[in-house]
């Protein structure tokens, strides 16, 4: 079976008037099915960049990228459109939700955009069962609003899902949430994991990082290190601990 | 996309600037409202000139003494009597495109009934006068050919001056006098209306021209004639046979301009309408112009929608919308913006023609195909002026929607 990611010597290059600047210069990477892999590094490295591209919101300057077996590195911009549709999956750090446009709807967004398009009743069903695969059931008549930062990034991962993408790509996607949330939305990502869903984030929190198995630190538009990881964190575990030192600050010891 | 969905997105979208919404469906209101009512205006004034015309019968012909072209009467002696009674034998036989003539002779004379009188116009004119005309009697009979050999003092009533005589009462066979002359009132005629020059044609008497000639004005020539052609194809040969027939018989040389006049019906129904259409054009131009502001206020509108709404943009594009999916979305937008305002504006223009009509007494005529054009006007300035608010939404780059605040 092919990786779901194959980068092989991946360039991109910016030019900003005369000056070029290179962002990525030479990156080889696979990502096989079921990995869960976080993409580190300061800004500056490349990583964005690096993301863009395996998201196919951007195209590398050089080299070859095959996702899912298909080379994407010389697609048109309807071509990525359509391949972001159906492999991808997208989680953001603000979340990305239509205001003023319910939970479900917000869900069906991608189905809208599907070809051939699904029938009404199909979207409402595939929305509630993405929804309920998240643990948001009854929320789904909620506007973003009047959810909170955990549940909104819920719905965004509902949404990334929806289509069954090969890769679900998550950037920041715990940037904007406390740490008790964040260590929630990594166990929801931990447990999709689990069920076979291959996951790349990017991150600059070593901690994030660590509930991934593999991390790629990137520097200067390289790929500095690439291994698993070690003394990998279990969200699980993790929530328990949180409690617990709650429970300590908040009783008196005596 | 599915177009429903996109419809209903486009609605919740206007929706949630309503007021900023009807602002800017306001210019294409009035632009559209504008377009309905000065049409339906224009079309009533044409309809009224239509039926004025029409009153003067079907394919009809003028000739009248004197050449209006070269200065109006005067020129000449005799121009004012150039129409004999040798003319009138001749258009009847002579003329092979001529149906019927009847000649005119008009006078004004007091007329009494009892106690009651009054001063009206009278026709003399031949048996196929009111036929020429298509004027329908509404009671008693027209008058004959030998009234007309006679001389009689017959006489058709025109519907205002039997009122003015007689009131309720039926006016056929009574005595009138004219000019103390008495005169038995064969026939009501039906109501004719208000003629182009603004005259009321039913404030008449119709007498046989004998009998005006001899006992009323006195006169041996006609005013004109009425003449009717075989058919509406025929009425410039009609025309030409009249002119070459009458020429002969005033012994006309060549270089003479003619001293009498033919006009066809639809010559006179030019000069009338052309007036109201320039009028038309005119008025059609400014509801165009503002049609024109009421688009650009659209454009505006679209491309402020587009700013604030960059991010959901960027937000569709990630998850797989197409530029073409993003110039739907915002072209349904502009469409259904401008759509719902030529609706309307229709609404508007409709009821504003009403008013009109209805305050000043002119006549409106709504046409059905005008509320399309304006509608479907109203799309294309949808279109038009949204088309490149949504082209530049949909060349958005992905990534840069998605980091806009």
């Amino acid at each position: 079976m092919p990786p779901i990611i194959q980068l092989e010597k991946i360039h991109k290059t910016y030019r900003n008037g005369d000056m070029a600047v290179h962002a990525v210069r030479g990156v080889d990477l696979q990502i096989e099915k079921g990995e869960f892999v976080a993409v580190m590094g300061a800004s500056g490295s490349g990583k964005s960049t690096l993301m863009n591209i395996l998201g196919c919101l951007d195209q590398p300057s050089e080299g070859r990228y095959l996702l899912d077996g298909i080379d994407v590195s010389r697609l048109g911009r309807d071509e990525l459109a359509e391949i972001r549709n159906r492999k991808l999956g997208f989680v953001f750090q603000g979340f990305n939700l239509l205001s003023r446009t319910t939970a479900i709807e917000n869900i069906e967004l991608p189905m809208f955009y599907s070809r051939p398009p699904l029938r009404g009743r199909e979207r409402r069903e595939r929305a509630n069962k993405a929804l309920q695969l998240v643990g948001l059931g009854p929320r789904g008549d909620h506007h973003p609003n009047q959810l909170s930062g955990g549940q909104q990034q819920r719905v965004a991962i509902a949404r990334a899902l929806v289509m069954q993408p090969a890769l679900l790509l998550a950037d920041e996607p715990t940037g904007n949430l406390d740490s008790r949330t964040s260590i929630e939305i990594m166990g929801a990502f931990q447990e999709l994991n689990e069920q076979g869903i291959t996951i790349a984030m990017v991150t600059h929190e070593l901690d994030v990082a660590h509930y991934a198995r593999r991390t790629v630190i990137m520097r200067d538009g390289l790929i500095l290190t690439d291994k698993p990881v070690e003394s990998r964190l279990d969200a699980k575990v993790e929530l328990k601990r949180l409690e617990a030192t709650h429970t300590q600050t908040l009783t008196p010891s005596g | 996309m599915i177009f429903f969905v996109t419809l209903r997105i486009a609605l919740r979208a206007l929706k949630r600037n309503l007021l900023r919404t009807l602002l800017t469906m306001l210019g294409i209101i009035i632009g559209v409202a504008a377009v309905i009512a000065m049409v339906s205006i224009g079309n009533g004034a044409k309809a009224m000139v239509e039926a004025q015309i029409a009153s003067l019968g079907q394919n009809v012909i003028m000739v009248f003494s004197g050449n209006f072209s070269r200065g109006g009467v005067g020129m000449g002696f005799g121009s004012m009597s150039s129409l004999t009674a040798d003319d009138y034998a001749g258009l009847q036989k002579e003329v092979p495109e001529v149906s019927a003539v009847s000649p005119e002779v008009r006078t004004g004379a007091q007329v009494t009934f009892g106690n009651q009188n009054l001063s009206t116009s009278i026709l003399g004119v031949s048996v196929d006068y009111i036929e020429i005309r298509s004027w329908p009697l509404a009671g008693g009979a027209n008058f004959t050919d030998q009234d007309v050999r006679n001389a009689n003092k017959v006489a058709l009533i025109g519907s205002t001056t039997a009122k003015t005589l007689f009131g309720d009462g039926d006016p056929v066979g009574q005595i009138i006098r004219i000019k103390n002359v008495p005169f038995a009132v064969v026939g009501l005629l039906g109501t004719k209306g208000i003629s182009m020059m603004g005259s009321d044609q039913d404030d008449v008497l119709i007498i046989p021209y004998t009998s005006a000639m001899r006992r009323l004005a006195g006169v041996t020539s006609f005013r004109s004639f009425t003449i009717q052609a075989r058919g509406p194809q025929t009425m410039a040969a009609a025309q030409e046979q009249i002119r070459d027939l009458l020429r002969q018989k005033h012994r006309l040389p060549p270089a003479r301009d003619d001293d009498f006049t033919v006009r066809t019906q639809q010559e006179i129904s030019d000069t009338a309408t052309s007036t109201s259409n320039v009028m038309k054009w005119l008025l059609l131009s400014v509801a165009c112009v503002s049609l024109l502001v009421g688009g650009i206020g659209v454009m505006n509108i679209m491309l402020v929608s587009v700013t604030e709404r960059t991010r959901e943009i960027g937000i569709r594009m990630a998850v797989g919308a197409k530029g073409r999916d993003v110039l739907v979305q915002f072209l349904i937008e502009s469409i259904v913006l401008s759509l719902i305002g030529g609706l309307l504006g229709i609404i508007l223009g409709v009821v504003s023609s009403k008013v009109v009509s209805g305050l000043m007494n002119w006549p409106t005529l709504i046409s059905p195909e005008w509320i399309f054009i304006a509608f479907g006007v109203s799309a294309l300035v949808g279109i038009g002026f949204g088309y490149y608010p949504a082209h530049k939404a949909a060349q958005l780059d992905p990534i840069e929607s998605l980091r806009y605040e």
